[in-house]
């Protein structure tokens, strides 16, 4: 590019023929990307070989300038140099935009700005890419974990569900690079199809102040972006190698990416992680194997003012679940319960048998997009979704290597997004998106369908718009409408369509009575209203307030419909209701912060009301042949959420850092004024870190996690009758787990390798102390501890 | 922009219109086939006479409604009987027997019978698996003295074999049906 700039000034230095030569040229430079103005900027006139530059009003006067062609090459040390050929006819006004991106893309001075901000009123919390490359063989579960005001819903070690202040499943919207994943996520049991070594950055929004991606989000928006690729010659790469002792498994990632000066670029990444059974410190935990492969591909052209981007990406999990966690009712639940130790106890293996998950989900996206002088930037996308589920239960005879679960949901997505400046202090972000899903069940599981057959259709329109006041306050408010529809093939067994009544309430949907089920066809449309009112106020040196209003509305997802029968995974029969409306959230969140290199914090209290709030609770025992099962009925009430997050640090010296985290959630069902089911305990995370760049950009850190007992829980203990005593006896589901307290220590070391490749060298130990506990949120506490001690070596090269 | 806004309009009639235009084939019905629906204990006296039959039917396997459970008679004092049990699944027709399942997969599952407080009776497995380990879906029964009682049958599926009763055979719970039975 820059040579192209010279070549022009070369050639032009011809035509400029003496004359009338007091013309002046003057305007302003700015940034490409969101018209801030350039300060310092250096125009230089071919021929004439003037130079000014920029005032900090980004303005710039060139005097002396005859009529006629001119070429200047405009630059600014944070910016590609430019070329730019004006014809001057008298006083002329023009203005230049450069590509303000050399700075951000380079991810070691500036880390994480190379990404947008994606709501400007809630405080966004980011995982760096230097933050996630530590997770390497984990997920992504786990690395949302690190933050405040996040845990998990774990089922096992290994099916990790973020929990976003006390909520998660349908509450929590993933979007990734632009794409909001489908995959079934409604299931407390099924964990986000993403493979951590391809995410570049990731975005955690507490709330659903983000109506761009959607306005469902009643407990919050998760943005996964893959890393950006500069607009220069280069091609780099990476590859990651990491080793655990428990679970003695591996993870190998590599990435490589060839940009050009031109603006395509491609970038190909590939991850393969296998592990074999966990352990626990006392034992192994028979069936948690897991094995992943991924493989993701990225294409395209990013000029200063349009742009087109292909990217695919296929993620294929295979995860065992636990052996011994699967029973056959509430007695076996009891024997399990009172075991100290899992009834199932095999040697480790590497062999993944039922029960077990295996998950397909392909990715493709086409994104473009071209800014337009007076309007903004105006993109278009399109995307295509096919997760493939399939759940193998243990079972009998010919069907003992059938899925029990196989569910295929296909879905389209068109957007259509107008990022806009107004003016100067005044964005507005406009979009439409469309989206059709298609979710089919495969009957030759010969297991009724978990989730029937449905087409779904939703169509969105948002508006968000900031003001900048002044330095200090930002404002920004926003709407957004969404209407879904659902066209649902549903056979109902006979015995529930009449016992729910249905037969009187919906007698018009029935398609076809057969024997023992009535198929139906059951027509739900939603109509859902978003908002968010938010400001920022900036003040001293560096504080900040954020203070945020928003309302989320979502419809109930196909499960919280349409369950009716037992669910083998979680040995509960789970009962839907046709009948729900959409759940509102309102929520209101502060946040106070102080940035600063010595000492920063932040303060986030909130409060999340939930109008018909779907919950899942126990109702009653119901006797099968098979023996007694709980069962499980949702149903709609009113719910409050209320809880603070806080992040600290504090540096004590030049290199050594301590840092701190407390998060507290507590949430209650308003209408029977009782604590609500799996809230995260307290928790509070403590760690020291040592960090020399001077040396080796060595980095030993030393971390403490402790959780409380959660103290307020709904009791759904129930009685069971055991023939072998002749008793009753109860089913402790309730009582959460004890206090626990956990060490981890982390370490790393850079190399030169050679002259262009950076290796790091790390060393980790998690639950240093081998402490066995039981981790509330775990569904599969009842009948195992959690992890042991891990030892994990990780060799990272930089290319 | 006329131009994109044209052309998202066409990508989106498309999409909607191509999604409508779905076929109206009713999607299948699934038949469990695993379920068990119908456990049905017939106790013949070997000296002779009117078998009782223990019955607990489940037609919706685990939809809303509770079995229904049958004792055709008491036994008698001092009787002995052969027990045969029959499991059916009776959502599809014919009904399938699941008998012959679990016999195919004998070393996968058990039969235990567990006897009530009050109930005054000895049973004892009398077909087994390959290794020996007892299956029960055959059994005897020995009618002791007059009383009453709970008798409950559990078929595991998967349990630890050998094993010395309910306590420490493991698997999953596949069947659990408690009968009140008289001696007299």
């Amino acid at each position: 590019m820059r040579n192209y700039a010279f070549l022009i000034l070369l050639f032009s230095s011809i035509s400029s023929i003496s004359q009338n030569c007091d013309n002046t040229l003057s305007g302003t430079v700015t940034d490409l990307h969101d018209g801030s103005l350039l300060i310092g900027a250096t125009l230089i006139v071919a021929g004439t070989e003037q130079a000014v530059q920029t005032d900090f009003d980004g303005k710039f006067i060139i005097p002396n300038l005859c009529n006629g062609t001119y070429s200047i090459q405009v630059s600014h040390p944070y910016c590609l140099t430019k070329g730019f050929t004006v014809k001057i006819s008298g006083n002329t006004t023009k203005s230049f935009k450069l590509e303000h991106h050399l700075e951000e893309l380079n991810q070691i001075t500036v880390e994480g700005k190379a990404y947008s901000i994606k709501s400007k009123t809630i405080l966004e919390n980011t995982i760096s890419k230097e933050e996630l490359e530590r997770f390497s063989s984990g997920s992504l579960g786990d690395a949302l974990n690190s933050l405040s005001g996040v845990s998990s819903l774990n089922t096992g070690n290994t099916v990790i569900k973020p929990l976003i202040n006390g909520l998660h499943s349908s509450r929590v919207v993933i979007i990734n690079n632009g794409v909001r994943m489908e995959d079934q996520e409604w299931g407390a049991e099924h964990a986000p199809s993403i493979d951590i070594n391809s995410v570049g950055n990731l975005t955690l929004i507490k709330g659903a102040g983000a109506l761009q991606y959607s306005g469902d989000a009643v407990g919050g928006v998760i943005v996964v972006e893959a890393s950006k690729v500069p607009v220069k010659d280069s091609l780099y790469g990476k590859t990651q190698f990491a080793a655990a002792s428990n679970g003695r498994g591996s993870s190998l990632t590599s990435q490589l990416t060839k940009s050009n000066q031109n603006g395509w670029y491609a970038s190909v990444q590939g991850t393969l992680k296998r592990f074999g059974d966990f352990e626990a410190p006392d034992y192994v935990l028979s069936n948690t194997g897991i094995f992943e492969r991924n493989a993701s591909l990225n294409v395209g052209l990013n000029r200063f003012d349009y742009g087109i981007e292909a990217y695919y990406s296929l993620f294929k999990n295979e995860i065992g679940i636990l052996r011994a966690s699967h029973v056959g009712g509430a007695q076996d639940q009891i024997r399990a319960i009172n075991s100290d130790r899992p009834l199932i106890i095999d040697d480790f293996t590497y062999q993944i048998n039922a029960p077990r998950q295996n998950v397909t989900h392909h990715l493709a996206r086409i994104k473009g997009f071209k800014r337009f002088e007076n309007l903004g930037k105006l993109s278009l996308q399109y995307d295509f979704q096919r997760n493939n589920r399939l759940e193998f239960d243990i079972r009998r005879g010919a069907n003992k290597d059938n899925a029990s679960v196989d569910l295929q949901l296909d879905t389209h997505t068109l957007l259509l997004d107008l990022d806009s400046h107004l003016t100067d202090i005044i964005t507005l972000k406009t979009g439409v998106t469309a989206k059709y899903q298609n979710n089919f069940a495969d009957p030759t599981t010969g297991v009724r369908r978990l989730i029937p057959d449905y087409d779904k259709y939703d169509l969105g329109i948002y508006a968000v718009a900031d003001y900048r006041l002044n330095d200090q306050w930002l404002f920004e408010v926003g709407g957004r409408i969404d209407y879904t529809s659902m066209d649902v093939f549903k056979f109902y067994r006979t015995s529930f369509w009449e016992a729910r009544n249905y037969d009187n309430l919906f007698p018009e949907i029935v398609v076809q009575v057969l024997d023992n089920q009535v198929l139906t066809n059951p027509q739900l449309n939603f109509y859902n209203g978003s908002g968010t009112l938010g400001a920022t106020y900036s003040f001293g040196a560096d504080y900040k307030l954020f203070v945020n209003y928003s309302i989320a509305s979502r419809a109930p997802n196909p499960s919280e419909l349409f369950s009716e029968g037992l669910h083998h995974s979680a040995s509960r029969i789970e009962l839907g209701d046709l009948s729900f409306n959409s759940e509102i959230g309102h929520k209101a969140s502060l946040t106070f912060q102080r940035d600063n290199d010595i000492f920063s914090f932040s303060i986030n209290p909130y409060v999340n009301t939930i109008s018909d709030f779907i919950v899942i609770e126990p109702t009653e025992i119901q006797q099968t042949v098979r023996g007694n099962f709980q069962v499980w009925e949702y149903r709609q009430t009113n719910a409050q959420l209320l809880g603070v997050d806080v992040d600290a640090s504090y540096a004590f010296a030049e290199n050594l850092k301590f840092t701190h985290q407390f998060s507290l959630v507590k949430g209650y069902d308003r209408t029977r004024d009782e604590p609500l089911i799996s809230l995260p305990p307290v928790n509070t995370q403590n760690e020291i870190v040592y960090q020399n760049p001077q040396f080796k950009n060595i980095r030993l850190s030393l971390q403490s996690e402790y959780n409380f007992r959660q103290n307020e829980y709904p009791n759904n203990n129930f009685e069971v009758f055991i023939p072998e005593t002749q008793t009753m006896e109860v089913v402790d589901l309730s009582t959460p787990t004890d206090a626990y307290h956990l060490f981890n220590f982390n370490s790393s070391i850079d190399f030169r390798a050679t002259e262009k490749a950076i290796l790091t060298v790390g060393f980790k130990i998690t639950n240093l102390l081998n402490t066995s506990y039981r981790n509330y949120l775990n569904r599969l506490r009842y009948y195992a501890d959690d992890l042991g001690r891990n030892f994990l070596l990780n060799f990272k090269i930089n290319y | 922009m006329k131009k994109v806004k044209f052309l998202s309009t066409v990508v989106l009639a498309t999409l909607l219109f191509t999604a409508c235009s779905k076929d109206d084939d009713n999607p299948e019905p699934v038949n469990e086939e695993e379920v068990l629906t119908t456990m049905t204990v017939t106790l013949t006296p070997q000296a002779g006479g009117t078998p009782i039959m223990l019955q607990t039917k489940d037609l919706d396997g685990d939809g809303p409604n509770a079995p229904e459970v049958t004792v055709s008679g008491n036994l008698t004092v001092g009787a002995i009987y052969n027990g045969v049990i029959v499991l059916l699944n009776e959502t599809v027709s014919p009904p399938e027997n699941i008998t012959e399942e679990v016999e195919e997969e004998a070393k996968d599952h058990q039969f235990f019978y567990t006897i009530g407080s009050g109930l005054d009776v000895t049973t004892e497995p009398s077909n087994f698996d390959g290794d020996g380990n007892p299956l029960g879906t055959e059994f005897t029964l020995t009618a002791t003295t007059a009383s009453s009682g709970t008798l409950t049958f559990t078929l595991r599926h998967l349990p630890t074999k050998p094993n010395t009763g309910l306590g420490d055979a493991g698997g999953e719970t596949d069947i659990a049906a408690t009968f009140n039975v008289t001696v007299q």
